[in-house]
C-alpha cells in the first residue's frame, strides 16, 4: 500500500500558516516539555478563581453555619448545631416543603410548555432552527431582575393586559393578576423555560428518525409512537432540563417577592431575611446549607437513575 | 525580544498599581457612608469647596446593612448615619467612637425632643439628622372613613387591598400597640398575642413592598398603605387623594443620626460635616429636597409653608404622643422574626 501512495507526487504539505508567536505561545512551547506544569497552568487560574470565590465562600457559610448569633447580631464562633435544630421546627419545615411544591409545580408546567416547542424546534430545517433557538436564548440577554420588572408592567391594576382586556370590554374591573401565587409560578416559569427547552431540544435532535418510522411500519399510532419510542428516548433531556429547572426555581427569592408580594414565605426568601433583615447570618447559613445538601442530593438521584452529569451543563 | 516585552510588562504593571494607590487620600477626603438619595448635590459641594476636601459617598439599602459592613471593618469610613436602634447595637458592639459637641456648636439648633433620647443618653455618639414616622396612608378615594386606630385596618372591605412595608419589627408593632403594649416589648407572651391580633389583618394585605410601597398606592391597586412617611409624603405629592394619618392608639417614630465610627480615618473633618450640616440653612436644603422631618428647629423654621405643612413630613404634635422608636431588643429580635414569619406563613 505504501509504494503507490509515493508514486503519486503530491504536493509537499503546505506548512501550516504561522501563527505569530504571542507571549502566551511563547510560555506554552517553553513548558511543551513539562506537560504537568502545563496542566497546572492552564487550568490554575480558573481553579483559583473557584477556590476563591466559590469554594472560599462555601466553606466559610459552612463554619458559620455552626456559629451563633449575639445579642446585637454579631457572630460567635462557638461550635453548636442549634441553628440545624432549629430548622427542624414545624414552621421551617413547612416553609421547606412549600418551596419543593412550588418548585414542582414549576418543573411540571415548564415541561409541559417547554417539551412540546423544543420538539417542534428540533423537527424545524435546520436554517429556521437556529432562529427559533436564538428567540429561545434572547431574553438572556437582559438581566433576570429588569424581566421581572417587565411582568408587573403587564400585570399590575392599570398595566398592559388588565387596559387591553377593559378596552375590549371583557372585564370592567381591572383583574387582580399582580401579587398572587399565580403571578409568581408564571414569572419563575417564564424565567427557567430555556432551561427546559434546550436539553429537550438536544436530545430530539438526537433522535433517529428511522426509529418513528420503524413504529409506523410496526402498526404503531402517534400515540403509542410517541409514548413508546420517543418519550423514552427523549429521557435524558427531560430529566436534565427537570433538574435544571427545579433547583433554581427553590432558590429565585426576589420573583416570588415581586410577582408574588412576598405573601408566602419560601425558602430562598427565609435566607435572604435571616441575612437582610433578621439579622441571624448563623441560621441564614445553615438554611443554605440545607438547601445546597438538597441540591446536591437532587443531582446524585439524577446520576444514579442514569443521567449525565454533561447534560446538565 | 521578549526581555524587552518583560520589561514592559513589568512596567505596565507598576504603573497600574501607581494609579490605584494615587486614587486614595490625595487630599482631605470624607467617607460618608449613608442612604440613597439623602444629602441635594449642592450641599455635598459646598462642603467640598469651604473645607477643600472630597468626599467619597457610599450607600447602604438598611441598617443591617450598614452595621454588617461596619463590623466587617468600620475603620474606612468617617460618617455613618444609621436610625435609632442601630445607633444603639453599634454601641453596644464598640463600633463608634464618641463625638466631641464642642466642636459641634450647631448642635444647639436641633429640637430637644430629639436629644438625649434613650438610643444615645446626652448624646456622647450622635447628632441627629432627620425623623419620621410609620404610619397608615390611605386614598380617599376608596377609604371613606379615615382610619383612626389600628383596629380600622382589619375592616374585611379592605380585602387584598393593603400595601405594608416587609418589616416584621413595625408589622409586629401593630398588633402590640392595639393592644396596649409598648412595641418594644420582649414578653413571648405579649408577642404571641399580638401574632393572634394580625392573623385577620393578613387577608387584607396585597403585597409586601419595601422597596417602593408608594407606587401601588399612587395607581390605586393599593388603598392602604402601612408605610413610612417619606414614601406617604411622596404619594401625595403624586396623588392628591392620598392622605397619611398616625392612629390614636400608636404609630412609628424613627431617627437618623450622624454618627463616628472606631478608627475614622479623618475625625476632624468628620465633625466639622456634621456641624456644617447642622446649619439651619445647609438642613433646609436638605429639608426641601427630601420629604422627611428635620430635627433641626432653626432649619424647620426656614422651610417654605408648602413643605413645613405637609402632614406626613410634619404630622401634627398631638398625633405623636403615642409613637414609639423601635428599640433594640437583643435576643427578643429573633422571637419578632419568628413570630413575623410565621405570620406569613399562614401560621
Amino acid at each position: 500500500m505504501a509504494a503507490p501512495l509515493r508514486r503519486v507526487s503530491a504536493p509537499p504539505p503546505e506548512p501550516p500558516a504561522p501563527i505569530t508567536p504571542g507571549p502566551i505561545r511563547y510560555l506554552l512551547d517553553l513548558l511543551r516539555p513539562r506537560p504537568a506544569l502545563r496542566k497546572w497552568l492552564m487550568a490554575g487560574p480558573v481553579g483559583l478563581w473557584l477556590l476563591l470565590f466559590q469554594g472560599v465562600p462555601l466553606v466559610l457559610i459552612l463554619v458559620m453555619s455552626f456559629a451563633s448569633r449575639t445579642g446585637t447580631g454579631a457572630i460567635k464562633y462557638d461550635f453548636t448545631v442549634d441553628n440545624y435544630v432549629r430548622f427542624a421546627e414545624p414552621l421551617y419545615l413547612s416553609i421547606l416543603v412549600k418551596s419543593i411544591a412550588v418548585a414542582l409545580g414549576v418543573t411540571l408546567i415548564a415541561l409541559l410548555v417547554g417539551y412540546p416547542l423544543a420538539y417542534f424546534i428540533a423537527t424545524q430545517p435546520p436554517e429556521k432552527r437556529t432562529l427559533w433557538l436564538f428567540l429561545v436564548i434572547v431574553p438572556f440577554w437582559t438581566s433576570m431582575l429588569i424581566r421581572t420588572y417587565g411582568w408587573i408592567f403587564l400585570l399590575r391594576g392599570n398595566g398592559l393586559i388588565n387596559n387591553v382586556l377593559m378596552g375590549l370590554g371583557l372585564t370592567d374591573q381591572p383583574l387582580n393578576l399582580l401579587h398572587t401565587q399565580g403571578a409568581a409560578m408564571l414569572g419563575l416559569v417564564y424565567m427557567l423555560l430555556p432551561f427546559m427547552v434546550l436539553p429537550i431540544y438536544t436530545s430530539v435532535e438526537k433522535l433517529d428518525g428511522s426509529l418513528i418510522r420503524a413504529a409506523y411500519d410496526l402498526g404503531a399510532r402517534p400515540v403509542r409512537t410517541f409514548f413508546s419510542v420517543v418519550m423514552p428516548l427523549t429521557m435524558p433531556g427531560v430529566a436534565a432540563g427537570s433538574v435544571l429547572v427545579m433547583i433554581p426555581s427553590i432558590g429565585l427569592f426576589y420573583v416570588a417577592d415581586l410577582l408574588g408580594g412576598a405573601k408566602t414565605v419560601l425558602i430562598g426568601n427565609l435566607i435572604q431575611n435571616q441575612f437582610r433583615q433578621a439579622n441571624d447570618w448563623p441560621f441564614g447559613s445553615a438554611v443554605s446549607v440545607i438547601l445546597a445538601a438538597l441540591t446536591m442530593v437532587l443531582i446524585f438521584l439524577y446520576v444514579r437513575s442514569g443521567g449525565k452529569e454533561e447534560d446538565l451543563l | 525580544m521578549s526581555k524587552k516585552r518583560f520589561v514592559a510588562a513589568i512596567l505596565l504593571s507598576v504603573l497600574a498599581l501607581a494609579s490605584l494607590v494615587g486614587c486614595s487620600g490625595s487630599k482631605n477626603q470624607l467617607k460618608l457612608f449613608s442612604w440613597d438619595s439623602y444629602y441635594p448635590e449642592e450641599v455635598l459641594k459646598a462642603f467640598e469647596e469651604e473645607f477643600d476636601a472630597k468626599i467619597v459617598y457610599d450607600k447602604y439599602p438598611s441598617n443591617e446593612d450598614a452595621i454588617a459592613k461596619l463590623r466587617a471593618g468600620g475603620g474606612q469610613y468617617d460618617i455613618v448615619v444609621p436610625s435609632t436602634y442601630a445607633v444603639q447595637m453599634m454601641i453596644k458592639e464598640g463600633l463608634l467612637q464618641p463625638i466631641d459637641l464642642a466642636k459641634i456648636p450647631n448642635i444647639k439648633n436641633i429640637e430637644p425632643e430629639f436629644m438625649n433620647q434613650k438610643h444615645d443618653p446626652g448624646n456622647k455618639y450622635s447628632a441627629p439628622y432627620m425623623w419620621g414616622t410609620y404610619g397608615i396612608a390611605y386614598n380617599a378615594k376608596y377609604v371613606k372613613k379615615a382610619p383612626e386606630k389600628w383596629a380600622d385596618l382589619l375592616n374585611p372591605e379592605y380585602k387584598g387591598r393593603i400595601v405594608a412595608v416587609d418589616d416584621g419589627r413595625e408589622v409586629m408593632g401593630i398588633g402590640l400597640q392595639a393592644l396596649g403594649y409598648s412595641r418594644n416589648v420582649t414578653d413571648p407572651a405579649k408577642l404571641k398575642e399580638a401574632q393572634e391580633w394580625l392573623k385577620p389583618l393578613m387577608p387584607n394585605i396585597k403585597a409586601w413592598d419595601s422597596d417602593n410601597p408608594k407606587a401601588m398606592l399612587i395607581s390605586g391597586d393599593a388603598w392602604l398603605g402601612l408605610i413610612w412617611n417619606g414614601d406617604g409624603a411622596l404619594a401625595m405629592n403624586e396623588n392628591p387623594d392620598i392622605r397619611y394619618v398616625l392612629p390614636k392608639d400608636g404609630g412609628g417614630l424613627w431617627m437618623d443620626s450622624f454618627v463616628v465610627p472606631k478608627g475614622a480615618p479623618n475625625l476632624e473633618l468628620a465633625h466639622k460635616f456634621i456641624d456644617f450640616m447642622l446649619r439651619p440653612e445647609i438642613g433646609a436644603k436638605a429639608g426641601v429636597a427630601y420629604p422627611y422631618g428635620m430635627a433641626n428647629a432653626e432649619a424647620k423654621k426656614l422651610l417654605p409653608e408648602k413643605v413645613r405643612n405637609n402632614a406626613a413630613s410634619y404630622p401634627p404634635k398631638e398625633s405623636l404622643k403615642k409613637a414609639e422608636y423601635v428599640e433594640d431588643l437583643g435576643d427578643a429580635a429573633a422571637l419578632f422574626d419568628k413570630a413575623f414569619t410565621e405570620l406569613k406563613a399562614g401560621k
